[in-house]
């Protein structure tokens, strides 16, 4: 999980350059968020990891990092959950199968989710967190056999809705997934101590800020050791590759230290606000 | 030039101003000619005689709101328009007229007009966002015209419009300017004014005299200090904050502290 | 050593020419020292000095012929190799989608630069660390960075915001330059003592008329750099710095700086070393072609740090924070060197007159002793 270990795209023409992708399919996730497979116009399909994020650019109207939510395996489209909250969010969940978006990336570290291998794994979802975690849970589901307890605990905000209901269902029934799921039932969860053994357990978190801390602060409470929780971290991504400094959190990058940093990294870097 | 159905209709209004942005559009001449290929000119009395009936896309508004009758005007071209975009310091602040909202009104009309029984006024010049719905303000006095463009470009394209908000400073810095205050004492209002002009004074060494409102990370109070170590008085420092944009807020609250101040005939401004 | 006078000077001016160089150096404009394309030692500041301090900067007559009297320009060499504007790319639409082709690839011109000091070689250093030493570089500036040459020169007059002393640095230049001059202004005459740092600065200064320096010219020149260390007009306390910084995170003098603090950008538009930078897009009126330009931007703007539901760094303490952190701590974790080469323009061009040198040493003074202990802590545990 270091910034040297970001796989890189060999046919990109500049890392500042977008390449043009096609929407081949686009799924409605709830009342403001879509999901969008995406194959390049040109050249090969870009390859990525889990927890890794693109920046998706909308033509015209500007360009935003957002996480991918499809697995990683070669083959599949590049997937993208997308929620409306700003111009250029809107114009790339307003696009339409056949229309064209640009993408640069892949950029940022990965969740690593196979450490886990032989202990348990737990995903921690705040709304559209579930996205970003997406691509590790169907790793983790794929080789099912490889953990012990995999949980999920995902929670939202009133009307925010849920995504990917379908696919939850799935991963409970015939996964052997224990989810906690409601709103804001993911934080009450994680206090109500569902079944883990705080020594072999690997907590991979995305949302907001406040959530992924008191979380990552509860498991610690229980002995989770706190680089054993991973966290996924958001700030105002630009460049992608650590050169425009928008994204600085005191002396991390989060678009190439990040987005994925272990607990015990960010620990001094959230205990000052507005760092 | 051709224009369909297709091309968002723009209609252009004016109030209490001095039809300096208005015409900002008009210089933009080449511009212009994209303009018009992308947008149906509707209605544009200072530049066309072609007026087609509302209702309008896009409505752009100058001026600001200085009588009854414009009180009503206002709201009917609000009914007619999809967007209303206002331009101009004295749309988007009340304008240099909003002097007026520091003085005698009935006591100037008397002083200017022969016949003042037959003037119907407002005590206060106020920004048309007083009044009703603004989708986007756009500052200056008069406006840049490529920031106008970029504007109307924005919204006939259904994006959000790139104007800045940050300081001159910004835009002096890129311009390799030399800093006035600090290379030649000249007092300069570009550190709590908003960018957009492309830092006109300063490039031709001139102090900011923030025609362009406060930016947005403003701070009044401590430019002020500087000012005054740069020998402005409070008087001076009253009309400074007071001359184009006299009722946006922090400037506002700047110019009142100094004028109580004065008032107080204290020597110092309260803290 | 060799050493040569003002018509030596011209003659190099005029061989870096002949050898393809755009020359940049010092002229006077707007009454201020800027560095700019010269033709030849006509066009240099002559006799010209300053007087700088915190938001106050004035030329002055030295009531000398000296040409590089003065301290530090306007600007480092940061305008020109990172533009403050500079396109990355056109996009435009096609049938099936859009293409998108790089900004003009031609290589520049190279520039030379004369009259760089210490501080703006470190600077450059700096930047060349931040810009293309790391994973992902910036292509252009690595272009135009490649075939820069430097004539740097002893600095003789520090100002009343100089500390390039306390941040490492020297009046008289260390590495990074192809010649390196001292101007001696004496009994003997107007001349400058030429040190050579590179082979081709050899091979330019081979087209130059020169004569052996005598010793006393390489003594004079050691005085010159003796005097210029022992008039810093200010110094910063470097001792457990990074540590300090980041102990004084959650400091009260942090509001106290706020105050005064105008969040106009002016000290990382001037500083050599800051690298932030925006991206701008234009679209033409009928939306079929864009373009995406970078422009520099700060960390004092209010939309630098905006996410999607709000500005993270809301307040100004906490953007002077985060700058003033970042100079003197961040930079040591991300590039392993301080981002302050003690140049003081920050300090010089602050319209609001606040003094990195000042406010380090009260954040330092802000201490409680429950943040020293936890500071020894943090350096035994480094």
């Amino acid at each position: 999980m270091t910034a040297t270990d970001v796989v890189r795209d060999a046919t990109a023409p500049g890392p500042m350059a977008p390449r043009p992708f096609r929407v081949v399919a686009r799924r409605q996730d709830t009342h403001d968020t879509a999901t969008l497979d995406l194959i390049p116009l040109y050249g090969e399909q870009a390859k990525w990891r889990s927890g890794q994020f693109m920046m998706l650019y909308a033509f015209g109207v500007g360009e935003i990092a957002v996480s991918i939510s499809g697995g990683a395996l070669p083959g599949e489209p590049l997937r993208h959950t997308i929620r409306d909250v700003g111009a250029v969010s809107h114009a790339l969940v307003s696009s339409q199968v056949g229309d064209v978006i640009g993408v640069r990336g892949p950029f940022g570290t990965s969740w690593d989710a196979m450490d886990a291998v032989g202990g348990d794994v737990m995903f921690i979802a705040g709304g559209i967190g579930l996205a970003p975690l997406r691509p590790s849970i169907l790793e983790a589901m794929r080789r099912r056999g490889e953990f012990r307890h995999v949980i999920l605990l995902y929670g939202s905000r009133p009307g925010e809705g849920f995504l990917f209901t379908d696919e939850i269902e799935d991963w409970e029934r015939n996964h052997g997934f224990t989810v906690h799921q409601g709103v804001r039932a993911g934080l009450a969860a994680v206090t109500s101590a569902p079944t883990f053994d705080p020594d072999h357990l690997l907590t991979l978190a995305c949302g907001p800020d406040i959530m992924m801390e008191v979380a990552a602060k509860t498991l610690v409470g229980k002995g989770v050791p706190a680089d054993k929780v991973r966290l996924s971290m958001e700030r105002s991504m630009h460049c992608g590759i650590g050169l425009c400094g928008h994204c600085q959190m005191r002396e991390a990058f989060l678009c190439v230290d990040g987005p994925v940093f272990n607990y015990d990294q960010l620990i001094p870097l959230l205990a000052t606000e507005e760092l | 030039m051709t224009t369909t159905t297709t091309t968002p209709t723009v209609a252009v209004w004016k109030f209490a101003s001095c039809d300096g942005c208005q015409l900002n559009l008009l210089n933009a001449e080449d511009e212009l000619l994209d303009v018009a290929e992308a947008v149906t000119i509707a209605y544009f009395p200072e530049a066309t005689r072609a007026m087609l009936p509302g209702p309008y896309d896009v409505s752009i508004v100058e001026g600001s709101i200085t009588t009854p009758e414009e009180v009503e005007r206002i709201k009917h071209v609000r009914e007619i328009s999809g967007a209303l975009i206002t331009i101009g310091a004295c749309a988007t602040h009340g304008g240099i007229q909003a002097l007026r909202n520091y003085a005698d009104v009935e006591e100037y009309t008397r002083y200017v007009y022969a016949h003042p029984e037959y003037i119907e006024t407002l005590e206060t010049s106020t920004p048309i966002s007083e009044h009703v719905k603004v989708d986007f303000e756009l500052r200056g006095c008069p406006v840049d015209k490529y920031q106008l463009v970029e504007v109307i470009s924005a919204f006939a394209q259904g994006r959000r419009p790139r104007i800045p908000t940050y300081s001159v400073c910004v835009e002096c810095k890129r311009a390799g300017n030399i800093c006035v205050p600090v290379a030649h004492g000249t007092p300069c209002l570009g550190p709590v004014t908003q960018a957009g002009c492309g830092a006109i004074c300063p490039s031709f060494n001139r102090g900011c005299y923030a025609c362009f409102g406060p930016q947005d990370s403003q701070n009044c109070h401590g430019m002020a200090d500087r000012l005054a170590a740069l020998g402005m008085t409070s008087e001076e420092m009253i009309r400074a904050y007071r001359t184009f944009n006299a009722t946006c807020e922090p400037f506002q609250a700047e110019s009142l502290r100094h004028e109580r101040a004065r008032k107080a005939g204290a020597e110092e401004v309260e803290a | 050593m060799r050493t040569m006078g003002l018509a030596g000077l011209d003659e190099l001016v005029a061989a870096l020419g002949r050898a393809g160089y755009e020359v940049y150096g010092p002229r006077a404009r707007d009454g201020a020292i800027v560095l700019a394309p010269i033709a030849g030692v006509a066009d240099l500041p002559h006799g010209v000095g300053d007087t700088q301090d915190a938001a106050f900067y004035r030329l002055r007559d030295r009531g000398d012929a000296k040409v590089f009297g003065y301290s530090t320009a306007v600007q480092g060499l940061k305008p020109v190799l990172f533009p403050a504007h500079e396109l990355l790319w056109k996009a435009r639409k096609t049938p099936i989608g859009f293409d998108v082709e790089d900004a003009d690839a031609t290589p520049p011109k190279p520039r030379a630069f004369l009259g760089a000091r210490d501080c703006d070689l470190r600077a450059l250093a700096v930047h060349d660390t931040v810009l293309a030493s790391r994973e992902f570089a910036d292509k252009a500036y690595g272009q135009r960075r490649e075939g820069v040459f430097v004539v740097a020169v002893t600095c003789s007059d520090p100002c009343g915001t100089c500390f390039c002393v306390s941040q490492g640095g020297s009046p008289k230049p260390q590495e990074g330059y192809d010649l390196a001059l001292t101007e001696l202004l004496d009994g003997d005459g107007h001349r400058f003592l030429v040190e050579v740092g590179s082979e081709r600065g050899a091979e330019i200064l081979a087209e130059v008329t020169t004569t052996d320096a005598p010793p006393t010219d390489t003594a004079a020149a050691d005085a010159v750099v003796a005097e210029a260390t022992a008039s810093m007009g200010r110094t910063l306390d470097t001792s457990d710095l990074h540590d300090v910084m980041y102990a004084a995170a959650d400091s009260p003098h942090w509001d106290e700086v706020a105050a005064r603090c105008l969040a106009c950008t002016n000290c990382t538009l001037v500083c050599p070393t800051c690298f932030c930078t925006s991206v701008e897009d234009t679209t033409d009126l009928t939306k079929s072609m864009t373009e995406r330009h970078r422009v520099w931007d700060s960390c004092f703007g209010s939309r630098f740090s905006y996410i999607h539901g709000g500005v993270v760094r809301e307040s100004g303490k906490s953007r002077y924070r985060q700058w003033i952190t970042h100079k003197l701590a961040g930079y040591q974790d991300q590039f392993g060197l301080s981002g302050c080469v003690g140049c003081g323009r920050c300090i010089t061009w602050c319209p609001a007159a606040i003094d990195i040198t000042a406010e380090a040493a009260a954040l330092r003074a802000g201490l409680t002793t429950g943040a020293t202990d936890a500071l020894e802590t943090a350096g035994e545990t480094r």
